[in-house]
């Protein structure tokens, strides 16, 4: 990972119309703990600059996706291929957490992960400085190098709590702040670290219908002036709609469906599964 | 009756009992109604009056209960103080405590302070806010100095000028100690600091390091049975036992530190024991457990500016001050730039700084070279300073008092780890001349005991510290 987000946002990308050239493929991934099969077989094509949402019910596998995407889990069978704007491709599967993510893929948890001691501006900058060189020595001695970076983070940090609407709130810890808050600073926190793709899990949970609406614009923003490519994990179909430009189902570890909202909503394969589910509550606004 | 005040965790557990007794007394149909109606605030009986409404004896009461475990203190305190055991009579010493008249003292001692905290309200509260007044200044201490950084200044600089001429007036065996115990301590505790502290790496055999610097010094003074290519000068062999001790760090590290908390303490464990033993067993490179003898004092030899240490502490002392003020400096600046913030940050959450990019074994290998090396600076000072070590100075207790030291001090706290330690590392030595020679040990695990249940976050907590030493993976 090269290039800062500093720089990806100077670069000003045209607003990124969803083009074809896939960003991440996923191809017949599956994940079993023991007899229990969490993911089968999955297929699912992330194209640049798109926002694709992933849905499902009650332990269908989303999470375990997305923890298999970044190498928290790892899948006894598929690929995982990350295109870099060049062209090159990594393979993602069997790598570090720390290394997928060097490789621009970020992501947010869905019960909140932050650095609750921390401000939630050291929270963005721990993010913002992973990725950079200064070593212990030169931090001791106060290179010049050193310097620089630990600015280029503090400015970076800031921006991006701006970007969220948090940069009043720049001082307080992280466990102090709203639950709205927390969400939206794990989001500043995974764009610190300048990825191009960001994988959110369930960011509208617990939240009020303000704070969603929010959410939504904030989400395009990142997806049009960011360019950055959005893989989102969400309960609330309402959000979906407005903000994926295609959506994959899963269902028990299978994935039962893909396409524009509109078609998949229609899917009788779709229907059927949250239908069959026994609590159809169960699919909207579940806080964890 | 006694006031309410002095109802205690004891009582409130029975008050939680209260509405079952009551409700057998009133005799109305419904228990859970009557429990749920009947406020118990306005007049809420005293643990005494609850007991004895249940029918407990006297001796079951909480208030003969303390008396109880405060008598059986004093005679604890009695045995403790009285006289040391002797092998040919195994019953000497509990006989001449028992028989003695300190005994009843305690016993009269114990029951006086029951008596007051029982019976004495109005002493007792005179006492109370006395002490609060008499720490109410101190409690001001920490703000002002939070809020203003030229007090701070001030204090440290005060602090190390009392250190650098403060030994001038002591007598030289006080001022050995200083060296031999208190300044390598601290610079052994501000290095585990860094593992324990800010990394939250459970090292239970720091004091391993500190052996591999001091024999690192003797190897590359050319007093081991094995010889070095050249002989360094020995102010030389700080560096090299800065470096050593950092590869040894590393090599131990970097197959270990992937293990969770409770693991790796296990390891460090085991490693110290290995060094221990190699330095005792291993005679033909290490001496065995004879040890190793004249290794050279430290000496300057540049041009114009030439210094020999020699037998005056003194000369070692501001040495080790010096040593200790530069590292200080560094460390402080380490823990409040990135590396600080992602150590914190691995502590809070592992999983999570991961998914951002941090490379967590990375950066705990850091902060256990980082000690490391500072346990091989204290090594090579101390094998110079003394001239002769063997494996006996390197025991797994050491490795735990410098934990404990850390402790007491307040665990990622610069000024709490030098004045928890600074203090911890002179207390049996202070005790020397007021108590019984083998028992000063005993005093300074009763002070950490009391301390751990009173203060467990240490003397000076860093300011901000939630977790302590992770244990346990995150899920
Ligand atoms: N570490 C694990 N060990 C064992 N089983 C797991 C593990 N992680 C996930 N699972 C199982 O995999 C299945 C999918 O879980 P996952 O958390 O991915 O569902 P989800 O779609 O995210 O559900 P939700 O909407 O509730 O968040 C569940 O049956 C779950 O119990
Ligand atoms: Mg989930």
């Amino acid at each position: 990972m090269t290039t800062t987000l500093a720089e990806r946002t100077a670069a000003a990308r045209p607003p990124a119309p969803a083009t074809s050239d896939p960003v991440l493929q996923v191809s017949g991934v599956t994940l079993r703990f023991g007899g229990l099969v969490s993911l089968c077989e999955v297929d699912l094509t992330v194209r640049r600059g798109e926002i694709h949402a992933v849905i499902g019910p009650n332990g269908a596998g989303k999470t375990s996706l997305f923890n298999s995407l970044t190498g928290a889990y790892a899948p006894q069978e598929g690929q995982v291929l990350l295109r870099t704007d060049a062209g090159t491709e990594h393979s993602l599967l069997g790598r570090k957490p720390h290394h997928v993510n060097r490789l621009g893929v970020a992501r947010t948890f869905q019960n909140i992960r932050l650095f609750s001691a921390l401000t939630a501006l050291e929270n963005v900058k721990v993010a913002a400085e992973s990725g950079t060189r200064s070593g212990p020595l030169g931090i001791m001695l106060g290179l010049p190098r050193a310097k620089a970076e630990e600015r280029a983070a503090e400015g970076t940090a800031r921006r991006l709590l701006a970007l969220v609407g948090l940069d009043d709130r720049a001082e307080e810890r992280a466990d102090s702040l709203s639950y709205g808050d927390q969400r939206r600073l794990e989001i500043a926190r995974a764009l610190a670290t300048g990825p191009r793709l960001l994988l959110l899990d369930e960011p509208a949970a617990g939240t009020n219908p303000t704070e969603k609406r929010e959410l939504a614009a904030l989400i395009r923003r990142i997806n049009h002036e960011l360019g950055i490519s959005v893989l989102l994990i969400e309960h609330d179909m309402p959000l979906v709609t407005s903000v994926a430009d295609r959506v994959t189902v899963l269902n028990f570890g299978k994935v039962i469906a893909s396409g524009p909202p509109s078609e998949v909503q229609r899917d009788p394969a779709v229907v059927e599964a949250y239908l069959g589910t026994s609590d159809t509550d169960s699919r909207q606004g579940r806080t964890r | 009756m006694s006031t309410l005040n002095d109802t205690s965790a004891v009582t409130a557990v029975q008050v939680a009992h209260l509405p079952v007794s009551t409700a057998s007394t009133a005799s109305t149909a419904s228990t859970a109604s009557t429990a749920s109606t009947v406020s118990f605030r306005p007049a809420r009986p005293s643990a005494e009056a609850l007991a004895a409404l249940r029918g407990h004896r006297w001796y079951e009461r909480p208030r003969w209960r303390r008396l109880c475990a405060l008598t059986a203190v004093g005679v604890l305190l009695a045995v403790m103080t009285g006289e040391q055991g002797s092998g040919a009579d195994l019953l000497f010493s509990l006989r001449t405590t028992f028989t003695g008249t300190a005994l009843w003292a305690w016993i009269a001692a114990a029951v006086a302070l029951w008596a007051i905290a029982e019976f004495g309200a109005v002493p007792r509260r005179a006492v109370a806010s006395g002490a609060r007044a008499a720490a109410a200044p101190l409690a001001r201490i920490r703000p002002a100095l939070d809020s203003s950084p030229r007090l701070r200044v001030a204090l440290v600089v005060a602090g190390l000028a009392a250190a650098v001429l403060l030994p001038l007036l002591f007598d030289r065996s006080t001022n050995q100690v200083l060296v031999d115990w208190v300044g390598i301590y601290v610079l052994l505790a501000l290095g585990l600091n860094v593992v324990i502290g800010w990394a939250g790496l459970l090292d239970l055999g720091f004091v391993a390091f500190f052996a591999i610097g001091s024999y690192s010094t003797a190897f590359w003074s050319g007093q081991l049975p094995v010889k070095p290519p050249f002989e360094l000068n020995p102010f030389l062999s700080i560096p090299v036992a800065m470096v050593t001790c950092l590869l040894a760090g590393i090599l131990l590290g970097a197959p270990t530190l992937r293990l969770r908390g409770d693991y790796l303490a296990i390891v460090t464990l085991g490693f110290h024991e290995i060094i221990y033993l190699i330095a005792k067993n291993a005679e033909s490179v290490t001496g065995g457990s004879l040890g190793v003898f004249g290794i050279p004092h430290f000496s300057v030899d540049l041009g114009p500016l030439q210094y020999r240490w020699g037998l005056d502490p003194l000369d070692y002392l501001w040495l080790l001050i010096g040593l200790i003020t530069v590292l200080v400096l560094l460390f402080r600046k380490l823990v409040r730039s990135k590396i600080g913030r992602t150590w914190e940050a691995i502590r809070e959450d592992e999983v999570a700084a991961a998914a951002h990019g941090v490379d967590t074994v990375k950066y705990k290998l850091m902060a256990f070279a980082i000690g490391a090396s500072t346990s091989g600076v204290a090594g090579a000072v101390y094998a110079s300073k003394v001239g002769f070590i063997n494996p006996e100075n390197f025991p797994l207790l050491y490795s735990v008092l410098v934990l404990a030291y850390v402790i007491f001090g307040g665990m990622g706290s610069i000024p709490g780890v030098l004045l928890g330690a600074a203090l911890l590392a002179y207390l049996p030595h202070g005790l020397k001349d007021v108590v019984d020679q083998k028992d000063r040990f005993m005093y300074l695990g009763a002070l950490l005991v009391v301390m751990m249940i009173y203060r467990p976050q240490g003397l000076l907590p860093a300011r901000r510290r939630r977790r302590t030493v992770r244990t346990r993976e995150a899920s």
